[in-house]
């Protein structure tokens, strides 16, 4: 298994950034997913690293060796396509076997590698049938199969669960997690599900119209989004965003209601905000309703969730215009119009330049 | 009031749909009146007269012979050696046509400046009439007046005269290949494009992958992929090259003796020269359709195999 290294990488279609110079160091044995909305670049970066897609500029380094301008074949790299791409015409023993007859692997050899790679993914039943004989469950093990039977120094998957339904997807999120945590195998992983990027990865790169939001780990970037994309992307819903005013240690909020800031914020904010205005970022969990909480609201829809109700609550009461959404315990019933009052955990607060959309740091 | 509004609707149902079928059997009816007339009706007359004594210049009727006029034919060793040579030309113009053509296939896949305007006049021979074709290549092979020999290398004809094709036993079988090859070599070469053309491109992707070298996609993907459509064209081309008579005709008549006398130039000569032995030719043509029809059941055959793997 390799550390993967981008360095300025990046891909111009015409004049127009595909992906916009970026730096990404994928270590040995890491799980990395590039997540993000369609059309933010993540499939190209993933047929960058591949080779299928040729870089503008930049270098792309397999354990310290540039392999920038190699062939895909040179780079021993495995890729599952999210349409699985099987031969039609061959057997999935065919399949599987393909890369290893095409390296003139000894047949008694390759025979081996094929059944014990097709005992792992318990597909040994399936290798007489074609692909279009398979489901969809089984095509995406077959394409494992393939990756897996070569002991390539990193597996790229682009949205391998992307044509599974949803059932099935959760099965083979953990399949897939298993497998890699087996095979230590170093895996750039793109989705545009920000669940499978949660459970999966070690770090997540979110990347939207063409560049980098934001790396980090499932907890850093829920928690500490870098900017107002990435707060509103992760979590569903995103993060709550409610815009005000920044006066002599509160933030004046819709509704009038006032948020006094913790006192480890009101520093950094005087030191970062470029204007009075600022944004406040909450994650629905982070707000706990009591009778005598700071802000002042009005419900405006409540809906069960099961273990759990998630709460649309109306800073500026009757015209509805600031939403929030608050997590609330499942058997409380919270009739429409009802003022609740509720406080938020002073942990969890975020503060975002709307300027800028960056999030403001703590020193 | 709901019923009988119901009924309303399925009669004026029912109308439409009997005017729809007096329509249909309107426009179907002469066809069917033309077909019966020229194809089904001689079909069953010919297979009829097979089993007869008749000539259609002559002014007897036909008379019952039995399996006579089969008997005969498969007895003269003549016939024979004209089916031979219909099977070697046969087996040599579908075969370099099955090669050519694909290989040109693979040359235009890739596309560049001008592939579309090449393809097309690499498609103009098939286009042609092969009686026309057969006339201008006659001229071609002139070996004192002729462009291929010059293009051979030989350029005197008059001191230093290059061989000869359309006069010479040895070459005229291969004189009549390499039109047949020129003529219906883009016929092929069609078909495998349109094969290659459907091969997904995701598919090279995969082997690009798989570390397979250029050569070991072809054989494992390119190949097998465009197998089915690849059969259909050397299907084709058998057929056409079993009843090959036109072009023949325009080029040697079937000469020099009969070096180029294939089963249809035959026939046309039983049939239609001399005393015009109608059932003789019928019986003959009989035996053509039977083995026609033998080859083609081995092809699809074989077709229905690939494509089941497919």
């Amino acid at each position: 298994m390799a550390q993967i290294e981008l360095k300025q990488v990046a891909k111009k279609f015409g004049d127009v950034y595909a992906v916009q110079p970026m730096d990404l160091t994928i270590q040995d044995g890491e799980f990395v997913a590039l997540l993000g909305p369609s059309g933010c670049g993540k499939t190209t970066t993933l047929r960058m690293i591949s080779g299928l897609e040729a870089v503008s500029s930049g270098q792309i380094l397999i354990d310290g060796q540039d392999v920038t301008w190699n062939h895909p074949s040179a780079r021993d790299i495995a890729f599952v396509f999210q349409f699985f791409a099987l031969y039609p015409h061959m057997t999935v023993r065919q399949n599987i076997a393909f890369t290893l007859e095409a390296q003139k692997v000894p047949k008694a050899q390759v025979e081996k590698r094929v059944f014990d790679v097709a005992r792992l993914l318990q597909i040994e039943h399936l290798l007489r049938l074609r692909p279009k004989a398979l489901s969809g469950g089984d095509r995406q093990r077959v394409t494992l199969a393939r990756a897996l039977v070569r002991h390539p120094k990193a597996f790229l998957m682009d949205e391998p669960l992307g044509a599974l339904d949803a059932d099935f997807r959760a099965t083979m999120r953990a399949e897939i997690k298993r497998l890699h945590l087996a095979q230590h195998a170093t895996t750039v992983y793109v989705t545009h599900d920000q669940i499978e990027a949660m459970a999966m990865s070690d770090r997540i790169v979110i990347m939207s119209n063409a560049r980098v939001q934001q790396i980090g780990t499932p907890a850093q970037v829920y928690y500490d989004p870098a900017n107002l994309f990435v707060a509103r992307f992760i979590g569903s819903p995103g993060m709550n965003l409610v815009k005000g005013r920044y006066t002599n240690g509160m933030v004046q909020l819709p509704g009038a209601n006032q948020l006094p800031l913790p006192e480890r914020w009101q520093a950094a904010i005087a030191n970062q905000l470029s204007s009075e205005d600022v944004v406040l970022g909450f994650r629905p969990e982070a707000a706990k309703i009591s009778a005598d909480g700071v802000l002042n609201t009005q419900v405006y829809a409540s809906a069960l969730h099961g273990a759990y109700a998630m709460l649309h609550l109306a800073l500026d009461g009757e015209k509805g215009e600031t939403m929030t959404h608050v997590r609330a315990a499942k058997n409380t019933i919270y009739p429409i119009g009802t003022p609740l009052r509720f406080d938020l955990d002073p942990q969890m607060v975020r503060f975002f330049d709307p300027k800028t959309e960056l999030a403001l740091t703590l020193a | 009031m709901f019923p009988d509004n119901q009924t309303s609707q399925r009669t004026g149902y029912q109308q439409r749909q009997l005017s729809d079928r007096s329509i249909q059997w309107l426009f179907i009816t002469p066809t069917l009146i033309l077909l019966a007339l020229f194809n089904i009706f001689p079909l069953f007359y010919s297979l009829y007269l097979s089993f007869t004594d008749f000539s259609a210049i002559g002014t007897a009727a036909p008379v019952w012979v039995g399996f006579k006029n089969f008997s005969t034919l498969l007895n003269d060793p003549q016939i024979w050696k004209y089916f031979a040579t219909t099977g070697r030309f046969a087996f040599l113009s579908v075969g370099l046509q099955t090669v050519l053509g694909f290989a040109l296939a693979m040359l235009l896949r890739e596309k560049f400046r001008g592939s579309g305007l090449i393809t097309t006049l690499i498609l103009i021979p098939m286009m042609l009439s092969p009686v026309v074709v057969g006339f201008f290549w006659k001229s071609i092979f002139n070996p004192s007046s002729g462009i291929f020999n010059y293009a051979l290398g030989y350029f005197h004809p008059a001191s230093a005269p290059g061989p000869s094709w359309l006069d010479s036993s040895s070459r005229a079988l291969w004189a009549v290949v390499i039109v047949d090859v020129w003529m219906w070599t883009p016929f092929v070469m069609l078909l495998c494009l349109s094969g290659l053309n459907a091969i997904p491109d995701y598919l090279y992707e995969a082997a690009a992958i798989d570390r397979a070298s250029a050569w070991f996609q072809f054989w494992r993907i390119t190949l097998p992929q465009v197998l089915p459509l690849l059969m259909i064209a050397v299907l084709f081309r058998t057929i056409e090259a079993f009843k090959s008579f036109d072009l023949v005709m325009g080029m040697t008549g079937g000469g020099p003796g009969d070096s180029t006398e294939l089963v249809a130039v035959n026939l046309f000569r039983i049939a239609f020269e001399g005393q015009w032995r109608t059932s003789y030719a019928s019986a003959l043509a009989y035996i053509v359709l039977v083995i026609i029809m033998a080859i083609s059941n081995v092809y699809i055959r074989n077709l229905n195999k690939v494509r089941g793997e497919g």
